[in-house]
């Protein structure tokens, strides 16, 4: 079994002064890829936001590679190698697509970056003829391949997806599982997966753990997720 | 356009911008009267502290409401250390480095301290009023630095010009605008450059997308106040540039000079270099036939051209001229022009 890559104990946090998570306890291990499922509102999103620093917890602890994280800043956890692809893409749209790439290679030397990126744009190469293209005037599903392929310029260990499939059209929607299967096996990253479209997160997830008023409920086989009965009570209404 | 295209495009324009700058050292002082030359010195020291504001403004999203304070700021400190050491190029370095100094101590409240934008442009535009009342009020001689007097609204009138360095000749106004060209043209250049670097990059990073950027693993708060710190210094250049072409007084640190750089900055467009200097010229050219007219009050006009701006030409000079060559460049739809572009695409 591979050792734990990210450990989250008794995690709490919120915005002000309403608490959204209630004490989510949880564990990635390197390669490993699990779901997180539930309905809107459930704390699904606050979760990564959470994992990122992006919000500070009120309590609990988490920690990265055996590294307590909980008070670092958003910027000091990317260096350490946790990844972000938010909702709605949000890439920098008066950037171009090389440049965008180049933005997430901050850490890396020149030589290094340049390498990265190459790399990045082989894994994805429907980015290859768009690249001096603007960030804003790309389509819904080129701008989450950007947003991913950005994430992956940082060399992340561990990369916190949130519903990449939001809005994206179906053939994208397939290329990206297979990128995002391709790309766990070669690099062996950890990817934590926030999703409502359940074949997408049944045909990639290793785990599904299900999210419920700010604490997680319980863990469901990813084959079940095929079942009409269990995935119509997820679905949105 | 995109960053990128910009970029290849931004070599083009600096190579223009150092062909213009050698035709003008070269032809101007030959042929302009004194008055002339001296105007177009002063229009240059402006054209400087247009671009501080446009980096800052422009490419970092810090809407600074009082650049004018580290304007004044480099041309007292220039004044005073010229008086108080006779040496014109240490009190040079005191011009960039004053302003500078004190840009790193406020930003780092105002970025650490996580203030919103509002409040940034507020507390900026206050410290620029109290400095403007503060210098204001220095007249007498209990207000001294050393040997320089602040003389109160009457500033430092006997502000040295700046000599050649190690042999203490001062520069006539024809070696003075030389320097202001090279000034200019070595601010333009040195912007152009820093906004295609990594730093410059990850400025912009931070003005699209503050958070993103952060989640990226930038430190947003330490590049904003590197690149208000690299803007002060520049606007402490042009104060420089100001008191050896007129002479240092408080006016520097006041409400109108802190409204004049916004106007060419929107005039010119933001996000551009380019068009905040080439509005600073055509308005202070303008500013001074109005006043030479004396009809109506220039600041009126001036008044009256934001407003036209802000609501006509949103994106300012620059990009709407670009827009309009383009459009009149691109062949018509159709045409065996356009059937190869589309091919070529």
């Amino acid at each position: 079994m591979a050792p734990d890559l990210l450990t989250a104990e008794n995690l709490q946090s919120g915005y002000g002064r309403i608490p959204i998570l209630f004490g989510i306890s949880l564990s990635i291990a390197e390669g490993e890829f699990i779901g997180i499922l539930g309905h809107n509102g459930m704390g699904k999103s606050t979760l990564l936001r959470t994992l990122m620093g992006h919000i500070v917890p009120t309590g609990g602890s988490i920690h990265l590679a055996g590294r307590d994280v909980t008070r670092a800043s958003p910027a000091a956890r990317s260096r350490a190698g946790i990844g972000y692809v938010p909702q709605g893409r949000q890439i920098f749209p008066a950037l171009s697509v090389m440049d965008n790439l180049r933005v997430g290679a901050a850490h890396q030397s020149p030589k290094q970056a340049k390498a990265i990126i190459d790399q990045v744009i082989e894994d994805l190469p429907r980015l290859k003829p768009i690249l001096s293209r603007a960030g804003g005037v790309l389509s819904g599903g080129e701008q989450q391949i950007l947003a991913l392929a950005r994430c992956l310029c940082a060399h992340p260990k561990l990369i916190l997806l949130d519903e990449p499939t939001e809005g994206i059209q179906p053939s994208i929607i397939e290329e990206m599982k297979d990128t995002l299967k391709a790309l766990a096996r070669s690099r062996n990253l950890s990817i934590l997966l926030v999703e409502q479209n359940l074949e997408f997160i049944s045909d990639l997830a290793t785990r599904v753990l299900v999210i419920k008023r700010g604490q997680l409920s319980g863990e469901i086989d990813p084959a079940k997720l095929h079942d009409a009965d269990l995935a119509g009570e997820f679905l949105p209404a | 356009m995109t960053l990128s295209t910009f970029c290849r495009a931004s070599g083009t324009h600096v190579a223009l911008a150092a062909v213009a700058m050698l035709a003008a050292i070269v032809i101007f002082p030959k042929v302009a009267p004194l008055y002339t030359l001296i105007n177009v010195t002063l229009y240059m020291s402006m054209g400087v502290f247009a671009l501080s504001l446009a980096l800052l403004w422009g490419y970092g999203g810090i809407l600074c409401f009082g650049q004018s304070a580290f304007f004044g700021l480099g041309a007292y400190a220039y004044a005073i250390a010229a008086i108080n050491f006779g040496d014109t190029t240490l009190a040079s370095a005191f011009a960039i480095g004053i302003p500078a100094l004190f840009a790193a101590g406020l930003g780092y409240f105002l970025f650490y301290g996580r203030l919103s934008d509002v409040y940034l442009g507020v507390i900026t535009l206050t410290v620029t009023l109290i400095l403007f009342k503060l210098i204001n009020s220095t007249g007498g001689d209990a207000w001294r630095i050393g040997e320089a007097r602040l003389g109160g609204f009457n500033g430092i009138p006997n502000t040295p010009l700046l000599t050649m360095p190690f042999t203490g000749i001062p520069l006539s106004p024809a070696n003075l605008f030389t320097l202001a060209c090279i000034a200019l043209f070595a601010t333009y250049a040195l912007c152009k450059r820093l906004i295609t670097t990594r730093f410059g990059r990850a400025v912009i990073a931070v003005r699209e997308n503050e958070v993103r950027a952060e989640l990226l693993g930038y430190n947003a708060r330490r590049l904003k106040l590197a690149i208000f710190v690299i803007s002060a210094g520049i606007a402490g250049l042009a104060g420089l540039l100001f008191a050896n072409s007129v002479f240092v007084s408080p006016t520097m640190f006041s409400l109108s000079m802190a409204a004049q750089v916004l106007i060419w900055v929107v005039v010119g467009g933001l996000g551009t270099l380019f068009g905040p200097v080439a509005a600073c010229f055509a308005l202070q050219i303008a500013a001074a036939a109005l006043g030479k007219l004396g009809l109506i009050d220039p600041n009126i006009v001036l008044g009256l051209v934001l407003v036209v701006f802000v609501v006509f030409v949103p994106g300012g000079i620059q990009p709407a001229l670009a827009a309009l060559l383009a459009r009149i460049l691109t062949p018509p739809r159709g045409s065996p022009g356009h059937m190869r572009e589309e091919a070529a695409r």
